[in-house]
């Protein structure tokens, strides 16, 4: 146990850890010091200078952020001094951002606005300074140059160090790097963690008019999907407390909005496991490619292909659930219903930047046809809702559209980092043993928001007798490019350290996804993610292969192995680096695409 | 322990500018060589000298080469360091070099030349630049003397700082400084005089009492203080410069131009109010009107809030100006 002790804050007592900042602590207690380039995600640069704070017998202010809290300290976070030097502060910074409130990913809710109103900063007092700087392109991230505040929460949470300081002084900018061993995975992490909306996805701002346009379209049928951990954090930028599970409500809005159906991306989740269940057995009786690498997460794709192509043959072939419901519902669907899979549209709203490039993949291509057409991010969607005004909170929950609108249990918890091993361990122990799992919690060792779950699991068949024939079965759930490379270079080591690898770049998974709403740190994640587990224990069926539409799907439609091959599984191969797009500023980056 | 017990009586401060008390430095690194006892200790003898009107280091390495070396030679072996590094302008490495290798005979010492600048005066700053890093000031704590280079125990000491290390230790440090007088008077120079002498005194015994009506900047010719005549009646602080300039001649909106192109030089751009107030002081310098009011609010900020010594100083020559000029 670290030591206790007390402090002053602001007159008021309060009590500290060992080792805690005095921002932190002021935090814990309800006090808001300023401050732009802390996150909680990364390390402490101390570079904007906003957490200011006096300390008794110090002459000069020190920052919050990066001075840690002593027993007896008394610190007082605003006086004249402070506020002067905080309100110039900003100004200053704000000389560095040209403000496109109206599309930014913060949607007018950042700090910079924040502090300007608490501190009375002029945001005009000098004229943008970097107007003519360039906007980066690169994948589906758009990085602009223009609204850089140099802050460098971008550098330091880049997983794969592609986002670089360049130049000197004042002429110092954020750029995409050159150097070729480094590609940018497309993970958006940049995106969530700039606290000055620099950064955003390709085509956000842009999807409502291409989609009102598209469902004015008579011989279109727009389909939309909607990933897992959308129906536990779509409600935080409509007014709903983090982590309010609105399944239905979102389903209601998306109708509202004129999709002519709506499906849940969960249900396909059910499928991918199913398939992913049946890959890994396979491979781990066999002992060949092991271990087994998930491919959910096109980040993490990405990342083997460019960085580890030794690795690519140990990528399940099985695609990505939004992948496998758009092409579900362009070849089973569209036949069911008669419908030219021509004429589908598939939508889909992922909490994720990385799927944008995925959807375009062409070893996606189902039939000729790319499975899914569109992907709008978390913030899209709820852009969308905002300005039409549709108020999910008011709205009356709704079911998505059958036959892929109720998942098991285990498809929603595709959301959270663990989810998707735990949902292919709930099948293989059917797959192996011969029996459905009873105790749902049997392998929660891979739930939670540690960057590595490691997880030895042994099953026999029959079950009871704990003897005959047994499979272990070693896993690990990896959230972070920083950890899988941990789990990578332990696999250099020993090649056999894990049969089953769960990866997902994004932290705690893709609740944490680099498309969903802003701010994000380790708290909300976890709400979002707990909301997940929330309605999985709630669910009758929680186990993917017992879900009657899968069920209904393979008897009546994968009659034949080609078809499953088709549909469920693909491909992956080495990738050359991301073309990069420098491009001037136009009137057209400030406003509202019409 | 016993050079630095001298060190100690003997109340040298560094002479890089930061005036802080060398012994305290040294005995930082030997508590941290204990404490970090499966690690090498390093020496670093800092000889950028970056500053406008600075210019005692390299008087120094040019006449007494051998009493610098012999200064490294006592703190590499009174720490129990590995390796000892001169840091010096790239542009000053061959003649440097040329100068001290006699003197460094199987000493393990050795050059690290790179276009540091100004801000390498700055410990941490010289450190990330050593380690193939931007010249960027790092947090403290922790202290360069505990985690300094790649993270072993440093100490970092100016040249001066080194030449009177060894003076101290062979009993003939007579408490003096390198004064380096420049600006509008006859006698231009680097002096080695007695560390408590008023400035008054300092421009008289070296014959360069000013006949125009002057000022002075002291301490350095960019971060230094600006004074009055009837102000030079005591002792002199930082790192040693004396700049007189002529009051008819001097123009101060051009002096300050000087002065803040070159911090906007030396800047690394890494905080906020640095990085983005130069820039904005420097547009302003520009005008025909500067607005003064609002140059003192960018100017007090970058006091208080820049993160290391190189915002926080920019302060103090332009409001000396300011309001005495």
């Amino acid at each position: 146990m670290s030591k206790r002790f007390d402090l002053i804050i602001d007159g008021k007592k309060v009590g500290a850890e060992e080792g805690e900042t005095i921002l932190k602590v002021a935090w814990l207690n309800g006090i808001d010091i300023p401050h732009l380039c802390f996150h909680p995600d990364n390390t402490v640069r101390a570079n904007c200078r906003m957490c200011l704070v006096a300390i008794k017998g110090e002459r000069a202010l020190q920052t919050a952020c990066s001075t840690l809290a002593e027993d007896g300290m008394e610190v007082t976070t605003v006086n004249p001094a402070i506020k002067r030097d905080r309100k110039f502060n900003l100004e200053l910074i704000f000389g560095e951002h040209v403000e496109d409130c109206p599309v930014c990913v913060w949607n007018s809710r950042c700090d910079l606005l924040k502090y300007r109103k608490q501190y009375n900063s002029k945001m005009l007092r000098f004229p943008d300074r970097k107007t003519k700087r360039p906007i980066y392109e690169f994948g589906p991230i758009v990085f602009d140059q223009t609204k850089c505040i140099d802050c460098r929460n971008c550098v330091d949470i880049c997983p794969t160090e592609y986002l670089e300081v360049e130049g000197v002084g004042s002429d110092i900018g954020i750029a995409p790097s050159m150097d070729r061993k480094k590609d940018c995975i497309y993970c958006g992490q940049c995106v969530v963690h700039c606290p000055a909306g620099a950064i955003k996805s390709q085509g956000e701002y842009g999807s409502q008019a291409a989609l009102e346009n598209l469902l004015k379209q008579k011989d279109k049928t727009v389909v939309v999907q909607f990933a897992p951990v959308i129906r536990s954090s779509i409600g935080e930028e409509m007014g709903l407390p983090y982590g309010t599970i609105a399944t239905g409500q979102l389903v209601a809005g998306l109708r509202k909005f004129g999709f002519h159906k709506v499906f849940d991306t969960s249900v396909a989740a059910d499928f991918t496991t199913t398939e992913e269940a049946g890959e890994a057995v396979k491979h781990i009786m066999s002992g060949k490619n092991l271990p087994v690498f998930t491919s959910c997460c096109p980040s993490w794709v990405r990342f083997i292909e460019y960085n580890y192509p030794e690795y690519i043959k140990n990528i399940t072939s099985v695609r990505a659930p939004e992948i496998i419901l758009g092409g579900l519902a362009k070849t089973y669907w569209a036949e069911k219903e008669g419908l030219d899979p021509k004429n589908i549209f598939m939508v889909s709203v992922m909490p994720c930047t990385s799927k944008k490039f995925e959807a375009q993949r062409v070893e996606m291509k189902i039939n000729g046809l790319y499975p899914v057409d569109m992907v709008i991010t978390t913030r899209e969607l709820a852009r969308i809702f905002l300005n039409k005004k549709i108020k999910i909170a008011n709205l009356e929950a709704e079911a998505a559209d059958m036959p892929f609108g109720d998942p098991s249990g285990a498809g929603v918890l595709y959301g959270a980092s663990g989810g998707v091993m735990e949902s292919a361990l709930r099948t293989a122990y059917f797959r192996l043993t011969g029996e459905d799992l009873k105790d749902m919690d049997l392998f929660k060792e891979v739930r939670g928001q540690a960057g590595i779950k490691r997880a030895t699991i042994k099953l026999c068949q029959p079950v009871k007798t704990g003897r005959g024939e047994c499979v272990e079965i070693k896993a690990a759930a990896v959230n972070g490019i920083k950890n899988a490379r941990i789990i990578l270079d332990e696999l250099k080591q020993d090649p056999k350290k894990y049969d089953f690898v769960e990866v997902m770049a994004c932290p705690s998974g893709c609740a944490g996804g680099g498309g969903q709403s802003l701010p994000v740190n380790e708290q909300i994640r976890k709400k979002r993610i707990d909301a997940l587990y929330a309605i999985d224990r709630g669910k009758k069926i929680r186990l993917a292969h017992r879900n009657p539409e899968v069920i209904e799907v393979y008897e009546k439609y994968f009659n034949t192995e080609e078809k499953r091959k088709n549909i469920f599984h693909t491909g992956f191969g080495q990738k050359p680096k991301t073309k990069i797009i420098s491009r001037k500023r136009t009137k057209a980056d400030g406003a509202l695409h019409e | 322990m016993r050079n630095i017990s001298k060190i100690a009586a003997a109340r040298l401060t560094g002479r890089g500018g930061a005036e802080f008390p060398t012994a305290f430095k040294w005995l930082a690194v030997a508590k941290a060589k204990l404490e970090k006892f499966d690690r090498p200790a390093y020496i670093i003898c800092n000889a950028t000298e970056g500053e406008p009107g600075v210019f005692k280091d390299k008087h120094i390495l040019r006449y007494f080469p051998g009493e610098v070396i012999n200064g490294i030679r006592i703190a590499l072996e009174e720490l129990g360091a590995e390796k000892a590094y001169i840091y010096v302008q790239r542009k000053d490495l061959n003649t440097i070099k040329k100068r001290l290798t006699p003197f460094i005979k199987k000493l393990p010492i050795r050059f690290f030349a790179e276009d540091g600048g100004y801000l390498c005066g700055e410990e941490t700053t010289l450190l990330e630049q050593m380690e193939g890093r931007r010249p960027e000031p790092r947090l403290r704590p922790p202290f360069p003397t505990e985690h300094g280079l790649h993270g072993c125990p440093t100490l970092v000491n100016n040249v001066e700082t080194f030449y009177y290390i060894s003076q101290i230790v062979k009993d003939e440090y007579r408490h003096t400084r390198f004064y380096c007088l420049s600006g509008a008077i006859r006698n231009p120079g680097v002096f080695e005089l007695p560390i408590d002498l008023t400035i008054a005194e300092v421009l008289k015994k070296t014959k360069n009492i000013p006949r125009c009506k002057f000022f002075l900047q002291v301490g350095g010719g960019a971060a230094g203080e600006i004074l009055l005549p009837d102000e030079t009646n005591r002792p002199l602080k930082g790192a040693g410069a004396i700049i007189v300039y002529d009051r008819a001649k001097t123009k101060p909106q051009e002096l300050m131009t000087r002065w803040i192109e070159f911090f906007f030089k030396s800047n690394c751009g890494k905080c906020a109010p640095c990085r983005e107030g130069l820039y904005r002081l420097r547009e302003e310098l520009k005008k025909a009107k500067p607005d003064w009011l609002m140059m003192r609010a960018i100017l007090e900020t970058m006091r208080d809030a820049s993160f290391c010594a190189l915002g926080k100083s920019v302060y103090t020559p332009m409001l000396g100006l300011l309001e005495k000029v």
